[in-house]
Order: C-alpha cells, then sequence, then structure tokens
C-alpha cells in the first residue's frame, strides 16, 4: 500500500483529517475526541495497523509554540504515534494535539497491548492523563515525585545541569 | 527502598501465623520481591510477583532504579555530544545505539556517507551482536545453573572487546560512530585479527550446541516454558530475537536496509514456537549469520575516506526524523524532533528492551517461579536500555 493509498483511505474514512507529508511518513492529526474510535478503525479496517512502534509526547509550552507554525495558540501536548502494518509495511505518524493545561486523552491499550507501558511513561514524564487506563502509575519515578520532568518549563536547582 | 503499591498489599498476605504452612494451598496468595538486587537480573530491575503457591499469577515489574532521564539530558546536549549518552543505554550493543544516532542526524542533514566507513560501521555491529549474544548465551546458561557455559562465551567475548579496544580505545562504550561516518580510521590489525577470531569462533561454535542446546536438562526447562503468541508478540511490539521467536518477521535488516545490509547474504532466523527454547534458538543461530556477514566484509573494506566532510557545528534543519536499527534486542528507534537549533528539541529514544519487558507479565502468567529465570532469561533485558 502506498503513501497515497493510505491517506485516501483515512481521508474517506475522517474527514477532518489534516495531512502532512513533509516529512519522511505519512503525517495525520486527528482530534482527541476522535481518536478513540480512529485507533480502532486503523486497527482493524483496511489500514490493519497492528504494530504500535513508538508512542511519545512532544511539549510545546506557549512560548515555543509562538514561534513555530506546528502549534500556535497557547502551548499543547502532542502525542505522537508511530505506527506500521506488519502486512502492508508502510509506517504511518498519528498525532493528537492536547490542552496543555488539561491534557486528557482515551488510552489504547486495549487495542495494542505495548501502549501500557509507554502510556504510563508519558504521564509520568509529561503528565496527559490516560482515561480508562488499567493501571495509570508512574512507572519510572518515585510515586511521590512532583511535577513531569520532560515538560519544558520544569526546574529541579538541585539535581539538573545547564550547559 | 521497596514501594508500596496500590495493587499489591503485602502486609494482608502474609499469614499472621508462620506456622500455618499451609497458607499457600488452601488459596491464599504470596507477594514476594524479587531485586532490585538479584543475580537473575541482571540490573536494577525489581519485579513484584504473586504466587499462588508455586504458580505465577502477576508479575508487576517496578522500573526505574537507573532512570536518568537521558532524553531530558539530550535536549541541552549538541548533535555531537548527545550520541555518547547512548552508549550507556543498551551497554552491551553501545555500537548499534550510536549507529542509529549517527544515522538519524546524516538524515536530517541529508549526508552520504562513504562506502569505506559503511562497511566498517556494519562489521563493528556485527561484531558488537555477536559480543552481546555471547554474554547472553554464558549468563542464560548460568541462571539455569550450568557454569561452565559463561567461562566458554567469555572466552570468546574477551577477543572481540580486545579487537574493539584496539580500534575504538574502548572495550564497552565505544562511542566510534560519529555523524557522517566513524572516528578513527581501523587499526592496521582489525582484519588479521577479526580472521583470527572468526577462526576460533568458528572451532567453537559447535561446542555451544553440544554443551547447552542438546542438553535435555535445558531443552526441558525451556521448552514450552514462557509462550508468547506471534500476535502477541506484534501488539506487545515485542521486536528482535523476542519477535522472531515467536514467528514475526521484525529484522529491520532486512526490512528496511541500511548501510551495506542490503548487499551481504544472511538469513532472518525465524522461529514458530514462542517459547523460551525459540527464543534461545533464534539468537544462537544469529550468532553463525553474523559470522557469515563478516566474513563477506572483512576482505572487501573499500578503501577511501572513513568520515564524510562535516562541519564543525551540526544544525538540523526544522522537522522531524526517525531512524532505526536491529540492535542484539530488538528494533531501536531513534525519533529528533528539531527547531533548527544546535540542540534537538525533543529526542526519543524506543529501546527494544522496554516493549519486551511489557510482555513478561503475559507470558509468565501461570509458569512455576523456577521457570521465571529461564522467561527473563530469553528476554534478554538490559535494564539501563529500559529505564533510560
Amino acid at each position: 500500500m502506498t503513501k497515497e493509498e493510505m491517506k485516501e483511505h483515512i481521508a474517506q474514512h475522517l474527514p477532518g483529517a489534516v495531512f502532512d507529508e513533509t516529512g519522511e511518513w505519512l503525517n495525520v492529526q486527528v482530534e482527541a475526541d476522535a481518536w478513540r474510535s480512529f485507533a480502532q478503525w486503523l486497527r482493524n479496517e483496511v489500514l490493519q495497523m497492528d504494530y504500535l512502534f513508538c508512542l511519545t509526547c512532544i511539549d510545546w509550552p506557549p512560548a515555543a509554540a509562538a514561534k513555530t507554525q506546528t502549534a500556535a495558540g497557547g502551548g499543547a501536548l502532542t502525542m505522537v504515534y508511530h505506527f506500521t502494518s506488519t502486512t502492508f509495511r508502510q509506517p504511518l505518524v498519528v498525532k493528537v494535539k492536547l490542552d496543555r493545561n488539561n491534557p486528557e486523552i482515551e488510552t489504547v491499550s486495549a487495542i495494542w497491548r505495548t501502549a501500557e507501558f509507554h502510556e504510563r511513561e508519558v504521564y509520568d514524564l509529561f503528565g496527559v492523563r490516560f482515561l480508562h487506563h488499567p493501571d495509570l502509575r508512574r512507572l519510572v519515578l518515585t510515586d511521590d515525585f512532583e511535577g513531569h520532568p520532560l515538560r519544558k518549563d520544569f526546574e529541579d536547582p538541585v539535581n539538573m545541569i545547564r550547559l | 527502598m521497596y514501594r508500596e503499591t496500590q495493587i499489591v498489599n503485602t502486609q494482608n498476605n502474609i499469614p499472621s501465623n508462620a506456622e500455618d504452612a499451609g497458607f499457600a494451598a488452601d488459596g491464599g496468595e504470596l507477594v514476594i520481591n524479587v531485586g532490585p538486587q538479584h543475580p537473575a537480573t541482571h540490573g536494577v530491575l525489581h519485579l513484584v510477583i504473586t504466587l499462588q503457591g508455586e504458580t505465577i499469577q502477576k508479575i508487576e515489574p517496578h522500573l526505574g532504579y537507573i532512570h536518568r532521564s537521558i532524553e531530558k539530558m539530550c535536549e541541552s546536549l549538541s548533535y555531537r555530544q548527545f550520541i555518547y549518552v547512548t552508549s550507556r543505554m543498551d551497554y552491551l550493543s553501545a555500537h548499534i545505539n550510536n549507529h542509529a544516532c549517527a544515522l538519524c542526524i546524516e538524515k536530517g542533514l541529508q549526508l552520504e556517507i562513504p562506502p569505506r566507513a559503511q562497511v566498517i560501521r556494519v562489521l563493528m555491529g556485527e561484531l558488537t551482536r555477536i559480543a552481546s549474544h555471547e554474554l547472553w548465551w554464558g549468563a542464560m546458561a548460568m541462571d539455569l545453573g550450568a557454569f561452565t557455559p559463561f567461562f566458554y562465551a567469555f572466552r570468546e567475548r574477551e577477543t572481540i572487546n580486545d579487537i574493539m579496544e584496539e580500534t575504538c580505545g574502548a572495550r564497552l562504550t565505544m562511542n566510534y560512530m560519529v555523524p557522517g561516518g566513524v572516528m578513527y580510521d581501523l587499526h592496521p590489525n582489525f582484519q588479521k585479527r577479526v580472521k583470527d577470531f572468526i577462526q576460533l569462533f568458528n572451532s567453537k561454535i559447535d561446542e555451544y550446541d553440544d554443551l547447552v542446546t542438546s542438553n535435555i536438562i535445558f531443552q526441558n526447562r525451556t521448552k514450552g516454558v514462557g509462550v508468547l503468541s506471534k500476535e502477541d508478540a506484534v501488539s506487545f511490539g515485542c521486536t528482535g530475537p523476542v519477535g522472531r521467536g515467536s514467528g514475526v518477521q521484525c529484522d529491520i535488516r532486512k526490512l528496511y536496509p541500511y548501510e551495506v545490509y542490503d548487499k551481504v547474504q544472511f538469513d532472518e532466523i525465524i522461529e514458530t514456537g514462542g517459547d523460551s527454547f525459540s527464543r534461545y534458538l533464534v539468537r544462537v543461530k544469529e550468532l553463525r549469520q553474523s559470522i557469515r556477514i563478516i566474513e563477506q566484509l572483512i576482505d572487501n573494506i573499500p578503501e577511501g575516506d572513513f568520515q564524510a566532510k562535516t562541519k564543525a557545528v551540526l544544525k538540523l534543519p526544522k522537522g522531524e526524523f526517525y531512524s532505526r536499527v536491529e540492535t542484539a534486542r530488538g528494533e531501536f528507534g531513534v525519533y529528533i524532533v528539531s527547531e533548527g537549533g544546535t540542540t534537538p528539541y525533543r529526542i526519543k529514544f524506543r529501546s527494544p528492551g522496554f516493549s519486551n519487558l511489557s510482555a513478561l507479565d503475559h507470558i509468565s502468567r501461570g509458569c512455576k517461579i523456577g521457570d521465571l529465570m529461564a522467561i527473563m532469561g530469553t528476554l534478554d533485558l538490559v535494564i539501563p536500555d529500559i529505564d533510560r
């Protein structure tokens, strides 16, 4: 399956999707409300995206967001999902923009089991709350840790060294 | 520092009367902590295991004992500097980690690297893979109670470390791959010593099979233990020998060839059993394939530069770059988000061990506690790679 075919399928299923083809792989931006059903469709329908190989988040605080077109406005947390299908081998990147002050998104751990750990990591380091996650706790940091270190405005006067 | 969690409450599960030995037999659950300092976890991994008698009900991994927040650290390091941090992640695949980072930066700069550097990179990568699998093989047998293989494995592994030391100046964290090629040219002795190693290794590899693979005790302890189905392997994102042991075609060297992997002959080893023994077989067979790749390349190292000309300060154009390579443990990905500066805006390392570990709970349920060592041994976990 080529990039164009994939784009057509997605555009047909989700007319509101925004595409970006500047990178190596096809990028799709979807709304947080539409994410859960879109994920289900990605996995089970024509694209058969059964392998979620990378799940991460990017922080765009208001200052950084103002400089870039990627996330204009009052700052955002962008969830980034990298998929590929073991049948078609054509990677797809899905991005979901979240409100930075109240980041909430539906979990996909029931669809791709690997997401359970990855989402816990993102919750730990970025503070994104995954709704209906089976076991949403901090993963690498202690339970009483304050703040989310991978956010750009995180400050730790003791342990952080600035170069 | 054991942490109390909401799910596991050890207080309620310890019988009030210590003489009441029947607590497990009549349905009581026992919760034990394995690690973070346990010989079989090969690093600081802490597992909270819920047992019913000797049967594992649930395993809950607690991570973070060696979390250094490498991703945050990289955000303030330049594109030349951050590569060295990745050697400290999967320290057994240091070369291959560096390789992935170098590839990602080269993708951003659209840099062609000289053919000599490409071949050197592949040679070093395969030597690293052999060294890593050797250590795994020895440690795995030791976990299951056989001590001799450990010494056998280290005998050959030392030879590789010596070769590395001669060319790269280090034995474990080599930092040899740089954007544009490799840091120095090969040592004049390199070819001869690698050929000596191939000869030595070919004469010893059959011993490995005699000693462990065909050992009936070893087979009984690994066959049918910790079965991971093909669908689950894909769903859990298991790659490398764990994925291929379950029949998933996931070798990045074959699927998305980088450097000269599309020009050399080698087989992607796939076993369909999905149990610990299949994962074991994949790694042992991969040893021979790595030797095969080295044999094809060692006499055909092209002459020329070992490094492309690059600027002293690298600046990646604005955009997102993703590169992936096959380490000894599976698919390693580097995701760089650049804003056009001299440091990455955001960097994410997709480490193979992280996804492989997430399957541990699933495949261990219903197994006996003694089988856990066989399962963990064949998952080949390197904890700094998981915690990052």
